[in-house]
């Protein structure tokens, strides 16, 4: 196994222009999407807490082009960017932020609780490194019922220290399950950079007392996540068992939209922005490939808006849930 | 027409801030995604980041200013298509949103926080502080703050730590400033592992030490709660004796606003199940203090619930070190004559509101603040239910098996013959704390279904 992490994905980093305009488009709907959600949370039209995956898109966009029908996502808090990724309809996502009653949840679950079965997304879980176990225990049903199904589990760095992510990681291993763990290693828990709290800052290591692959991916670059999801993937579809993936990204907005922003400085977020934006990294790619000129990029910059903001109008004219669904869904009737 | 650009909110209870800086110019030409300004609160920093692209035709705030309401217009944005003609007869009323958007605080749906009660003249003085005592203005989270800082100074053995308690000063900001004065030795800031480092706590109490162990908020000590109970409450009994656990786990318990069900769980009725702990969950500002520098110096594991919507209340806290109140004594904060109410934590500010308006209504109401749930007054609730012979009883957990039960049932065992109404409970609705505005309003308690269940033992209803 690789414990220097850049083994594996002996990536052909490359991909056809209708791939690449594929993932810009979708990189830039999060992006938009979350964008506007910034916005009306400003404007008071989404409360408590409210994450934003900008700086992100990257990790789910290149996960999501290796995924195949049937095999399932779960993520924490931060998870507008997975159900857009999923297929989720942004009018239903932007429904749910503002709490109304077309929204995923009806409105009872928020920013942090959302959950498609249709689309085999599992969740939106608030407790740091809750959804680890969780997703190995997809993986456990995709495997007792003999499909070839794989359940791509999504979580921090921070999350990475909790205890229950190594239980589950050795049963994960011991049992060979069709889970693919990726750590979205952004480089912040709050206000807590990595190496203030991880005694082993290769978070690509973590499965390593089990023997579990893991490798370090440019999570800022599409293609490389992509390349690094297909063979953990294949490994866990072939029976190989779990991998894990830590992909080096990067947070642009604060933890959540209350944020001491004390704890990094400008020039840092800067720096990233500016050199290595997934979104731009994309475009430039499409540029130099000659697969799109600027007008034809721009169309799709338009298309995105019009979308963005389709979502947030109807997340505005949804009504409130009835109050009558105060009491519903608690038990199955 | 311009876009006018809001100044937006960093959180739901936000409703003014300070524009810090301006990091655009009029006549740049700005893209979708970036950082236009920064603003503040006491809490927190945040950039403005444009939604639209266009160019900056005019700020309308200067950079520090202070005091900017949400949703006041601080600049405006020419898109494509306008120039500086779109500008002319564009007039500007700073004092309302330039959008539909409802004002926070104003929607008819935002779960609006109660007026502070008013009845400071009628609160009674609390027996504990001594006459002529010299108070200070203090904000509930100093206070907080400073019991644990005079309580480090005191007892070497006494440290803190946590998620971001140290350099972050605490995602809450309770530990502001400890860092500074004590050192990394003493305040310290953990991975996210709470099963971890309450029992590493637990464990250094063995030893010897005073841990103050923070939960960013209590949901997330349903990670540590094996330890808390199996490690911290039992051991003294199952050692018979000689091991001792003097830690103080603490954090805000209780929901906040809008965060949803995992994040919003009273856990007062868990915890005082539980022999071997003691509970406490302050309402008022000195109390905080007070029962805080008690649950320090206590020689037993206490858990010490909070409420991140009592944060920021302001009280007046004795001056000087040596205040520590007792643990286990309720606090009669209002004296009345028709029904006792009885509640802890921010339940107390339903029941004072909850007594203004039957006040005007010549119903008199006494509030009892219960303060320490683990051991319980039941003593000064049943005296004051003979005086009364009604109870209500104001939690914001769930009612089944709650803190409302046990006290109901006390009552009954103590005062059967003094009650003229079955006691009644004002709860959370029996369901997982909903997000959506209108449905958590439902769900919470509030001073007007205080009102309503007052009414109720009174047979006016
Ligand atoms: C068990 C638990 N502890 C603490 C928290 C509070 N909290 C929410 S997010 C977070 C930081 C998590 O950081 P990371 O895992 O790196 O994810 P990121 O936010 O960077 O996506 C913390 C401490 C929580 N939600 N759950
Ligand atoms: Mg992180």
């Amino acid at each position: 196994m690789a414990d220097d992490g850049s083994a594996g994905a002996k990536s052909n980093l490359t991909a056809s222009g209708e791939e690449l305009l594929n993932y810009y488009q979708d990189m830039l709907l999060i992006r938009r999407f979350e964008e506007r959600a910034g916005q009306l949370y400003g404007m008071g039209h989404i409360g408590g807490f409210c994450h934003l995956y900008i700086g992100q898109e990257a990790v789910v966009v290149g996960m999501e082009a290796i995924k195949r029908e049937g095999d399932q996502v779960i993520t924490g808090y931060r998870d507008h960017g997975h159900m857009l990724a999923c297929g989720m309809d942004p009018k239903g996502v932007m429904a749910e932020l503002t709490g109304r009653r077309d929204g995923y949840s009806k409105g009872k679950g928020g920013s942090m609780h959302m959950f498609s079965a249709e689309e085999k997304f599992y969740g939106g879980h608030g407790i740091v490194g809750a959804q680890v176990p969780l997703g190995a225990g997809l993986a456990l049903a995709n495997k007792y019922r003999g499909d070839s199904h794989v359940s791509f589990t999504y979580f921090g760095d921070g999350a990475s220290n909790q205890g229950q992510i190594f239980e589950a990681m050795n049963m994960a291993k011991l049992w060979k399950l069709p889970v693919v763990f990726v750590i979205e290693n952004n480089q912040y828990a709050m206000g807590t950079a990595v190496q203030r709290a991880h005694a082993e800052t290769h978070l690509y290591r973590r499965g390593a007392s089990f023997g579990i692959p893991g490798f370090e991916v440019d999570g800022m670059d599409v293609v490389a996540v992509r390349e690094a999801g297909r063979e953990a993937a294949e490994r866990a579809r072939s029976g190989e068992g779990p991998t894990v993936l830590e992909m080096k990204t990067y947070r642009y907005r604060g933890h959540s939209m209350s944020d001491p922003a004390k704890y990094r400085t400008r020039d840092e977020v800067d720096q990233v922005k500016e050199q290595s934006d997934p979104i731009e990294k994309c475009k430039q790619r499409i540029l130099e490939g000659g697969h799109a000129d600027e007008a034809q990029l721009k169309a799709i910059d338009k298309k995105v808006k019009a979308v963005v903001k389709e979502a947030a109008d109807f997340s505005l004219a949804s009504p409130e849930p009835d109050p009558s669904e105060l009491y519903t869904d608690v038990l199955a009737d | 027409m311009p876009t006018p650009i809001l100044m937006p909110a960093l959180s739901p209870t936000m409703e003014e801030g300070t524009l810090a800086k301006w990091l655009v110019k009029p006549g740049d030409q700005i893209e979708a995604g970036q950082t236009l300004a920064e603003i503040e609160t006491d809490k927190a920093t945040m950039e403005v980041e444009a939604v639209d692209e266009g160019t900056i035709a005019k700020l309308l705030i200067p950079e520090g200013t202070e005091q900017v309401q949400v949703n006041a217009p601080i600049a405006l944005l020419l898109v494509e298509g306008e120039d500086e003609s779109a500008l002319e007869g564009y007039e500007i009323d700073s004092a309302t949103p330039a959008d539909s958007a409802p004002a926070k605080g104003e929607s008819t749906t935002q779960t609006v926080a109660p007026a502070a009660p008013t009845a400071s003249s009628q609160m009674m003085d609390d027996p504990e502080i001594p006459p002529g005592m010299n108070m200070v203005e203090t904000h509930l989270r100093d206070a907080l703050r400073d019991a644990m800082a005079e309580e480090m100074r005191r007892d070497e053995a006494v440290f803190v730590m946590g998620e971001e308690v140290a350099q972050y000063q605490g995602a809450y900001k309770v530990t502001r400033g400890l860092l500074e004065e004590f050192g990394d030795r003493r305040v310290i800031d953990t991975p996210i592992t709470e099963y971890g480092f309450a029992g590493i706590g637990t464990g250094a109490a063995f030893a010897g030490l005073r841990p103050v162990v923070e939960f960013m908020t209590w949901n997330f000590a349903m990670q540590a709660i094996d330890h808390i109970i199996n490690s911290a409450a039992k051991t003294r009994y199952m050692s018979g004796g000689q091991m001792a656990c003097p830690i103080v786990f603490r954090g805000p318990n209780g929901a906040a606003s809008r965060v949803g069900a995992q994040h919003s769980q009273d856990y007062a009725s868990w915890y005082a199940h539980v022999p071997g702990l003691t509970v406490i969950a302050p309402y008022s500002v000195a109390d905080a203090k007070g029962l805080l520098k008690a649950a320090i110096r206590s020689p037993n594991p206490v858990v010490f619930l909070e409420h991140e919507l009592l944060y920021g209340d302001v009280g007046e806290v004795p001056e000087g070190q040596d205040f520590v109140l007792p643990i286990g004594k309720a606090k009669t904060v209002r004296s009345g004559e028709d029904v006792t109410i009885a509640s802890y934590s921010r339940g107390v500010q339903f029941a004072l509101s909850a007594a203004d308006i039957l006040a005007e209504q010549d119903i008199s109401a006494e509030v009892v603040d219960l303060r320490t749930l683990r051991p319980l007054d039941v003593e000064t609730v049943v005296q004051s239910v003979k005086k009364t012979n009604r109870l209500v009883t104001v939690e914001e957990g769930w009612q089944h098996m709650g803190v409302g039960a046990e006290l109901g049932w006390q009552v009954t065992q103590h005062g059967f013959d003094y009650l003229d109404a079955p006691p009644l409970r004002v709860t959370q609705e029996d369901v997982p704390l909903p997000y959506a505005a209108n449905l958590e309003a439902m769900s919470l308690p509030n001073a007007d279904k205080v009102v309503a269940a007052v009414k109720r033992v009174l047979y006016l209803d």
